[in-house]
């Protein structure tokens, strides 16, 4: 009897997701770089590389590694963000109101910081209800009312923005649009560093959130493939009357889905604005991008949690790559260009593994037919 | 008063355009999210040509050409989503999102690179069209009239007739609604949807070169088009994807939108002190609240967002 044949290297779904990830990227680079020849051809790989190597652009390796915190501690918020997005889609919603439940975890998070002087896990809890209201609102609209989550998502995101707005102005410097500076008003309500800071040449903004946006990001795998209740909510998104059929109560389900995709982007709000990073700018009149990338780095993560760690990396590092070009040149947004190709094209990875097999098969049934022949 | 009606029909004519366009492309089995960055690329194609025409040209000329730019560049936009979503299946829902995206870094890039290269000190996105805008608009009394509105009336027209009352429309509403029995009957689904793909390109288009005219006369593209796109998408839900009912609900939504920009000109309105974020608020409350008591007996196109598949049943 012939030994049990082992599954193609290719043919391994994790591996096609891989592949067409990387496919994604490289085409996005490729995209980018042309517009880049297009706007300017002689800086333009120069420009291309920057991007791509982002903090190795420093010889120094203590400066890289105090860049690579930089870079970490806004990948933190965008793999939450981006786990709030894939969460939502494994449960067959889209969950574009990432953006307005970070905004609202921000606002939440920076009010009982520096208004209510609470501690930081108080703000990050307070942060992650906030998130999970904003998403619960979602999903009772879709659920009681039928409207489509994305619409409501996009309408939450401007109302989240304005109403944070108005919330942080009691807070605001009396100099600039900006919130007061976390760590002289309320040190208690930054995130602790636990040494964390010294591995990247003493960069204080590194926090314990980047390691918990990870355990996090392990959880939610383990909740979505090894549990009951993610087991109920995959089925609640591939087929809602048949879940419904089966006893699982599908309208609470899709709320606590929402629930808790908005709590993870809040959370993710929270990691970022209680490490001292950046202040809120209550001027702003466009919503944050934090939440609309992690669309870009769940998808391109392949839409597992595990991958979105990677990914999430990966769009930050291009995105504060963007910083690095010639600005006489070209302008940062070129980063964002880039990034929302990749998105685009991941669209296209059904299509991309469907020819792949399609391809496989002819050539596993070209070989057939050869030993046939013999 | 008048300060209010007019902006109240120039943001009307905006929501109109767009939301039409959404119309005719769920009614051809699409759902087009992506109306937010066709609106931008449409923007882009009329800010351009206003820019650069000459000082001296005639109004007509300008009010022409803008147009046809928008409408142009709209529908050359509208095709990244007729490939994805149509040739390649794509998720129509991540490849909207994706193009809206792209509308404002792609605009943002590109204006910022033209500006640099006029003059290096410039970086910024803007893109100014003083003289030109001027050509769009005649002073009736006080009354600023926008030939935009006009248009967006003979377009809504036009409309009507194209889906009621002719094959055409007749048949892009077939293939939204149940794609295999068109086919059944000879129809090609497959360009039909292109066909409501690319109207709706066109219109958005025009629907984005009339936002960034309205009221201002330059356009900062960092900005996008603040959400008018999704607004236009609850216009189209809210009016049951009938045009002159879509019509009615731009109208509603365009007095909301309108309050943010005049409330202080009235007094029981300033005396109330209510916060102007409120007032920027109001129009997507009431799309929420609109949508939650309309959108539980929806008359969406039944096919929409599934891609047609010639070999499945």
């Amino acid at each position: 009897m012939a030994a049990k044949k082992r599954t193609p290297i290719l043919r391994i779904p994790a591996v096609q997701t891989l592949l067409a990830s990387l496919v994604c990227i490289l085409l996005g680079l490729v995209v980018g770089y042309i517009a880049l020849l297009l706007i300017n051809p002689a800086g333009a790989w120069e420009a291309i590389t920057d991007i791509v190597k982002n903090f190795w652009t420093y010889s120094n390796s203590r400066a890289q590694m105090k860049y690579l915190g930089n870079t970490l501690v806004k990948a933190a918020p965008l793999l939450m963000c981006s786990l709030s997005v894939l969460f939502a889609y494994k449960v067959g919603l889209f969950n574009i109101g990432a953006a307005g439940q970070y905004v609202a975890g921000a606002g939440a998070g920076l009010y009982c910081a520096l208004a209510l002087g609470l501690p930081w896990w108080v703000c990050m809890i307070a942060a992650a209800l906030a998130g999970a209201l904003l998403g619960c609102l979602s999903g009772m609209l879709k659920a009681y009312r039928n409207v489509n989550e994305v619409i409501s998502g996009i309408m939450l995101n401007w109302i989240a923005l304005y109403t944070i707005n108005s919330l942080l102005n009691v807070v605001k410097d009396t100099a600039s649009p900006y919130t007061v500076v976390l760590s002289k008003t309320n040190p208690s309500a930054v995130i602790p560093s636990m040494g964390l800071g010294a591995l990247f040449t003493n960069n204080k903004y590194v926090t314990i959130a980047i390691p918990l946006a990870i355990i996090i990001a392990v959880a939610i795998w383990v909740l979505l493939e090894k549990t009951k209740l993610g087991y109920e909510l995959k089925a609640t998104g591939l087929n809602r009357n048949a879940a419904r059929y089966c006893g699982m109560r599908e309208k609470y389900n899709t709320i606590l889905t929402m629930g808790i995709a908005g709590a993870l982007a809040g959370l993710g709000a929270a990691m970022f604005f209680l490490s001292g990073f950046e202040e809120w700018s209550v001027t702003q009149s466009s919503v944050p991008a934090m939440g609309f990338n992690g669309i870009a780095a769940a998808f391109l993560g392949g839409l597992n949690p595990i991958g979105a760690i990677f990914s999430s990396f990966f769009i930050q590092h291009i995105t504060n790559g963007g910083a690095y070009v010639d600005m006489k040149m070209y302008s940062s947004q070129i980063s964002d260009f880039i990034s929302s190709v990749i998105i685009y094209l991941c669209g296209f990875v059904l299509f991309f593994k469907y020819c792949l097999n399609r391809w496989l098969n002819h050539r596993d049934e070209a070989a057939l037919r050869k030993e046939g022949d013999k | 008063m008048t300060l209010l009606i007019q902006y109240m029909l120039i943001f009307a004519s905006v929501l109109l355009l767009v939301a039409l366009g959404g119309c005719f492309s769920e009614h051809s089995g699409v759902i087009n999210i992506g109306l937010e960055g066709i609106m931008v690329f449409g923007a882009l194609g009329g800010a351009l040509v206003m820019k650069y025409l000459p000082e001296n040209a005639s109004a007509a000329t300008v009010i022409f050409l803008s147009i046809m730019a928008a409408m142009l560049v709209g529908m050359l936009y509208s095709l990244l989503l007729a490939v994805a979503a149509i040739n390649l299946k794509a998720d129509q829902t991540l490849v909207g999102t994706a193009m809206n995206l792209l509308g404002t870094a792609a605009a943002t890039v590109f204006v910022k690179a033209m500006n640099t290269a006029e003059n290096p000190d410039n970086v910024s996105s803007t893109i100014q069209y003083i003289s030109a805008k001027k050509a769009f608009i005649v002073d009736i009394g006080g009354f600023e009239f926008n030939w935009f509105m006009l248009l967006a009336l003979i377009l809504l027209v036009i409309s009507w007739v194209l889906l009621y009352k002719t094959k055409f429309g007749l048949r892009l509403q077939a293939c939204g609604e149940h794609p295999q029995a068109a086919d059944s009957v000879g129809i090609n689904v497959y360009s039909m949807r292109y066909a409501g793909v690319l109207i709706s390109g066109l219109l958005g288009g025009v629907g984005g070169l009339v936002y960034i005219t309205a009221g201002v006369s330059e356009w900062k593209f960092e900005n996008g088009v603040a959400g008018f796109g999704f607004l236009a998408l609850a216009v189209m839900i809210f009016g049951q994807w009938k045009p002159i009912r879509i019509a009615m609900a731009a109208l509603l939504f365009g007095l909301f939108r309108s309050l943010s920009n005049v409330y202080t000109g009235f007094d029981f309105l300033a005396r109330l002190n209510i916060p102007s974020s409120v007032y920027n608020m109001l129009p997507y409350i009431i799309s929420l609240v609109v949508l939650a008591l309309t959108s539980s007996k929806s008359h969406a196109p039944k096919a929409e967002g599934i891609p047609y598949d010639k070999g499945s049943r």
